[in-house]
């Protein structure tokens, strides 16, 4: 039996110029879902496959790498993105963003600001917004290339009737660089505003859908809303219990069957380098307005 | 006091060491080997390599013993392998009317040139549980006699001579044939393209499929005009030496059904065809990538397009276990952010429905 070698970052190089064509393109049309020929890869479709290819194929001797799920470096699918890089790559890795030349990430955008030269690669499941207002793809693809977005919008005026809000709370939509809606992937909308303007560039990588698109350095990135319901952010209100941040987004740990909870930073980056600075919460289970009474 | 979840590499490490120990089963009991995998549960073997699209009899059966017998698992393992090798080129079309037979049946004619051969089948068996297959049981050896010298055309080929089923498209030898591994699929998919699906496509879905357009759902009236298996050789045209080269045999099983009919004011009407090959001796999956196949060419055909066996997105889009298994076993990954975020919207939900409706507040009762 041959005893299988791969290439540097895994991906060969063909495969690599293939996905670097698509991301050009990405970037140059800002919010376009561009197919690309995704391949198997050795984790399974749905688990960042999408964002690993991308990955793979921007990576340089020279850079460093992060990769977060849920803003953690330490969830076990982040672990595991990471080891495959440092392994297959032999890239420096880190787990502090400005350090970082390219950061992957599932569910979140990193607290602290993003600078110029670092590229952010998300890992998508569905990259189409309007999929399940309409399944086929057929339709989809013409409704974009028509900029025909009403449905999108009746999708968020019936949720206002039903709810009295939008009742879209991860994977809000957005319009970039006034043209192309796009689903930003399921980040909580909380992180919506972070990718307008960003100076990194953003990469999406939806592997099994086989799709890349791109904001560019710079794009405006309108959240979805009406004038009198403009787009608000969500973030449960209290202080990071570990760190005291009053501007970061929360995680809700039970911490006991009485109704226990705490609020901690989801992104550990911020949560520990506040740590470190001497920031300090109330470190146990804060008495938040939901568990005050109980 | 809480502490950020931490370790989580050395979970990881120990789960795989763990899952390593348990794949091994009892350490008393001999491992199981390679050529026993092949040898004995060949079907698996075949199936890993169809739906993995790699025939590699030794890499299948490598895959099915890692995989702890997880058919879709090992398939994965083929594909994943699979998408790193260099291509070298396409091979010359096989020709399975060349087919060393093994088994070969149709049901359609009682008898045709070079027989019915029913080969190693489970068909006529009855399913009883034999208990002295549990050890050491020794099976006679086959029955045996000369090979046939008389060829043994495709049923297929024989209604075609009189124009009763329509012609198989010849494929034009400069246009490349399409692959939906190095290309993105776009919809409408051409028939290449969509018996490339199907050929890697999940078993179960396609019977299923197929089963659902037997019933009524689409217009699919079939009989399975043959079902062949058997080795046949496989060339590669090789520019520098100027012939096609061969590279070795392969085991395929072809299905043809014939289904009713087409046909016009301009063109006599004529049976339609659906066709499935798969590699190694897998019959069910052949004849249920046929159903498939023709149910999809509905459009083609100029029929309305009312089941799910005749969309093409819908089957085309959902019939990759790898893609499937993958995303459906995504939801054990952490999603407390978006879950999060949820909780949020669903309180503040929750509260204002509370206050409009000018009940007590539900926790403030509980006080």
């Amino acid at each position: 039996m041959n005893a299988p070698a791969y290439n540097f970052a895994y991906l060969d190089e063909q495969t690599k110029r293939m996905i670097r064509r698509a991301i050009l393109k990405a970037i140059a049309i800002p919010g376009y879902q561009v197919p690309f020929a995704s391949r198997e890869m050795p984790m399974p479709y749905g688990w960042g496959t999408g964002g690993v290819q991308v990955t793979a194929a921007i990576l340089g001797p020279s850079d460093v790498l992060k990769v977060i799920d849920q803003g953690s470096d330490d969830t076990t699918n982040a672990i595991s993105i990471r080891k495959f890089f440092a392994k297959t790559a032999g890239v420096a890795t880190t787990t502090a963003t400005a350090e970082a030349t390219v950061i992957q990430t599932r569910h979140r955008i990193p607290e602290a600001p993003l600078h110029a030269g670092q590229v952010l690669v998300y890992q998508v499941p569905i990259p189409e917004p309007l999929r399940f207002l309409e399944p086929r793809e057929t339709e989809t693809r013409r409704m974009h290339a028509l900029g025909e977005y009403g449905l999108m919008h009746v999708k968020l005026y019936e949720d206002i009737a039903r709810f009295g809000h939008i009742a879209t709370s991860y994977a809000y939509p957005v319009k970039v660089n006034a043209r192309y809606v796009m689903d930003p992937s399921p980040t909580p909308k909380f992180d919506n505003p972070k990718m307008d303007n960003c100076p990194a560039l953003q990469l999406f990588g939806a592997g099994r859908e086989k799709r890349i698109y791109a904001i560019p350095p710079h794009t405006s990135v309108v959240s979805l809303d009406f004038e009198d319901h403009p787009f608000t952010r969500y973030r449960f209100d209290a202080p990071c219990a570990l760190c005291g941040a009053g501007d970061s987004y929360l995680d809700e740990i039970v911490t006991d069957d009485q109704g226990g909870r705490m609020f901690v930073c989801s992104d550990t980056d911020y949560c520990e380098t506040r740590q470190s600075q001497g920031h300090r919460g109330t470190e146990s289970a804060a008495p938040h307005k939901e568990n005050a009474h109980g | 006091m809480y502490v950020a979840v931490k370790g989580g590499e050395r979970a990881i490490e120990n789960a795989h060491r763990l899952l390593a120990h348990e794949r091994r089963g009892d350490r008393d009991v001999p491992e199981v080997t390679l050529e026993q995998i092949s040898g004995q549960l060949g079907l698996a073997v075949d199936r890993v390599m169809s739906e993995g699209s790699l025939y590699d009899r030794e890499l299948a059966a490598l895959a099915i013993k890692q995989a702890r017998g997880d058919m879709i698992e090992a398939i994965f393992l083929v594909r994943a392998f699979r998408a790193t090798l260099p291509r070298f080129g396409a091979t010359e079309p096989v020709d399975t009317g060349d087919m060393q037979v093994r088994r070969r049946i149709s049901s359609t004619f009682k008898d045709i040139p070079g027989g019915q051969i029913l080969g190693p089948t489970f068909d006529y068996t009855h399913r009883l549980l034999d208990p002295q297959l549990a050890e050491g049981h020794v099976p006679e050896w086959p029955a045996t006699s000369d090979a046939l010298a008389a060829s043994m055309p495709r049923v297929t080929d024989i209604l075609g001579r009189d124009g009763l089923i329509e012609a198989s498209p010849r494929a034009d030898g400069d246009v490349p044939v399409g692959d939906l591994t190095r290309e993105p699929l776009s919809f409408p998919a051409d028939r290449d393209l969509r018996l490339q699906n199907l050929a890697r496509a999940d078993e179960g879905f396609l019977l299923a499929l197929g089963y659902s357009s037997q019933r009524g759902y689409g217009r699919n009236h079939p009989f399975a005009g043959e079902i062949r298996f058997g080795e046949v050789e496989v060339e590669f045209m090789a520019e520098e030496v100027g012939f096609a080269v061969p590279l070795g045999p392969v085991a395929l099983t072809e299905c043809q059904m014939v289904n009713q009919f087409k046909g016009s004011a301009t063109e006599a009407p004529c049976f339609t065809r659906g066709y499935g090959l798969a590699f190694g001796q897998s019959e069910r999956k052949a004849m249920s990538m046929a159903l498939v196949d023709r149910a999809l060419r509905a459009r083609e055909l100029g029929e309305e397009v009312l089941a799910p066996s005749q969309d093409e997105e819908f089957v085309m889009s959902h019939s990759d276990n790898v893609q499937a298994t993958g995303f459906v076993e995504h939801l054990k990954l952490p999603h407390y952010v978006d879950f999060q975020s949820e909780l949020g919207l669903l309180r503040k939900l929750r509260k204002e429905f509370e206050h409009a409706d000018g009940l007590p507040d539900l926790q403030e009762a509980a006080e």
